[in-house]
């Protein structure tokens, strides 16, 4: 096989992994992508990144913990998550073709920020006093749960809300503050 | 000092205790506490604990003291980010912005994973296939009337070959093991857990650190930790001793991993 042909083969495989659902969340875990595509999956991810550019779709890597200063090691790369993500912004008006209303998508927006600023958690009560202001109080109560359910946001059992693997995954958090700051 | 007081300052330990985990819990300024006068309270209160459950207290309030003061470190360190904003400026803005707006903005930075859920034809073929090779479930959970069977004698040898015996029994076995173990032992007394567990081949390390677990569970051997030298030997006795049951034992945990086993492997060689 030629090498060109192997890495067709292989780019193709990576997109099957990226692109269809495989466990409840999704994403596929690195050494799982190592796994099925071998040790140089990292290589093969940034063609596949090339090719998907062209879409304004991109892979994703979600790190562990907080993302490395320097290049990732394979071992931390082994341990991250990879999506597909949209590469640009969509127009508002599109979001409710993906289920979500123009209030929805305002509190996740409040949520986000403030518990940006509050170093990453604060207690729930603080977040939903916030988004009361603007929305009614039973719709405050369903987004967050919608919020929680979908991953954006997770809850302990001490009522404290944190920023969750899918704000980690989609949004673009030191954007978002300076946009409203900007504002 | 008296019992009452003693009882007065050990309530205050309690409350220092519980500031402090509010402070994690619940995300408030971890500045807000005077740590300074927090240990002078304690420095203050320690002379006079005498018993285990009261120095048990003041170890409590000073490792909460310690986690307040590393929260501290990350409050400045966040401080420091390009993502630390002030959280009532943001709130302001938050709350002069209308839901068109926030909205607007939360669209330009939010890229929303892309996944897909979609039968292909080939698995739809697949499960076809395997649609018409399943029986019937009325067949799958027929209930099979009792067999008469005619009572009758087995043999030891035949319950070996339906595996419902095994060709040694597991003291057998285990015996058999101590043996080897003393042979290996011989006028040293001990020797090192690795060098008796060790095996050629992974699996047959793994059987050996499994039959050795039993031999120090059954009270055939015991093991010697060296912390210091990060070593551990295990030494058999000359005879078992089972009233080992009646004292109360610890656990150690081994790592048996296949990297340990490997850098034994290289370490023989």
């Amino acid at each position: 096989m030629t090498r060109k042909a192997y890495y067709a083969r292989k780019i193709k495989r990576a997109a099957q992994l990226l692109f269809y659902k495989r466990h409840r969340k999704p994403g596929v875990k690195g050494w799982e992508l190592k796994n099925k595509l071998g040790s140089d999956y990292p290589k093969i991810l940034k063609v596949l990144d090339g090719h998907l550019e062209k879409l304004d779709l991109q892979v994703k890597t979600v790190f562990e913990g907080e993302k490395p200063a320097e290049k990732p090691t394979l071992e931390e790369l082994n341990r991250a998550r990879f999506f597909i993500t949209l590469r640009g912004g969509l127009p508002s008006k599109d979001a409710k073709m993906m289920g979500w209303r123009i209030d929805d998508i305002a509190g996740l927006a409040t949520a986000i920020s403030y518990l940006i600023s509050k170093k990453g958690k604060a207690p729930r009560e603080e977040v939903e006093d916030l988004l009361r202001t603007k929305l009614p109080g039973w719709r405050v109560d369903m987004n967050m749960s919608r919020y929680i359910r979908a991953g954006y946001l997770a809850e302990d059992k001490n009522s404290m809300l944190y920023l969750d693997w899918r704000t980690r995954a989609e949004v673009d958090q030191k954007a978002l503050v300076d946009l409203i700051l900007l504002k | 000092m008296s019992t009452k007081e003693k009882k007065l300052n050990s309530e205050r330990l309690q409350r220092v205790i519980q500031l402090c985990k509010s402070v994690e819990d619940r995300g408030i300024d971890p500045f807000a506490l005077d740590v300074d006068d927090i240990i002078v309270t304690l420095q203050k209160y320690f002379p006079e604990w005498e018993s285990p459950e009261e120095l048990a207290l003041d170890a409590e309030a000073l490792q909460c003291l310690a986690s307040v003061i590393k929260n501290q470190g990350d409050w400045v360190k966040h401080r420091s980010t390009s993502l630390y904003t002030d959280p009532f400026l943001l709130e302001e803005k938050i709350q002069r912005l209308d839901k068109e707006e926030l909205a607007e903005l939360f669209m330009e930075v939010w890229n929303p994973i892309i996944e897909q859920e979609q039968i292909s034809i080939p698995s739809l073929a697949e499960a076809l296939k395997y649609w018409q090779a399943l029986l019937p479930i009325s067949e799958r959970w027929q209930k099979n009337g009792s067999l008469m069977v005619e009572t009758g004698a087995t043999t030891r040898e035949e319950l070996v070959r339906l595996r419902i015996l095994a060709e040694k029994t597991f003291l057998e076995e285990l015996e058999a093991f101590w043996k080897e173990l003393k042979q290996k032992v011989g006028e040293a007394e001990k020797i090192l857990y690795w060098d008796f567990v060790g095996a050629d081949t992974y699996s047959e390390t793994m059987d050996r650190a499994y039959m050795t677990s039993f031999l120090v569970t059954y009270g055939y051997a015991t093991l010697e930790l060296l912390p210091l030298e990060e070593e551990v030997y295990i030494k058999p006795f000359k005879e078992p001793r089972s009233k080992l049951a009646e004292k109360q034992t610890v656990s150690v945990p081994i790592s048996v991993s296949s990297e340990e086993w490997m850098k034994w492997k290289e370490g023989r060689q």
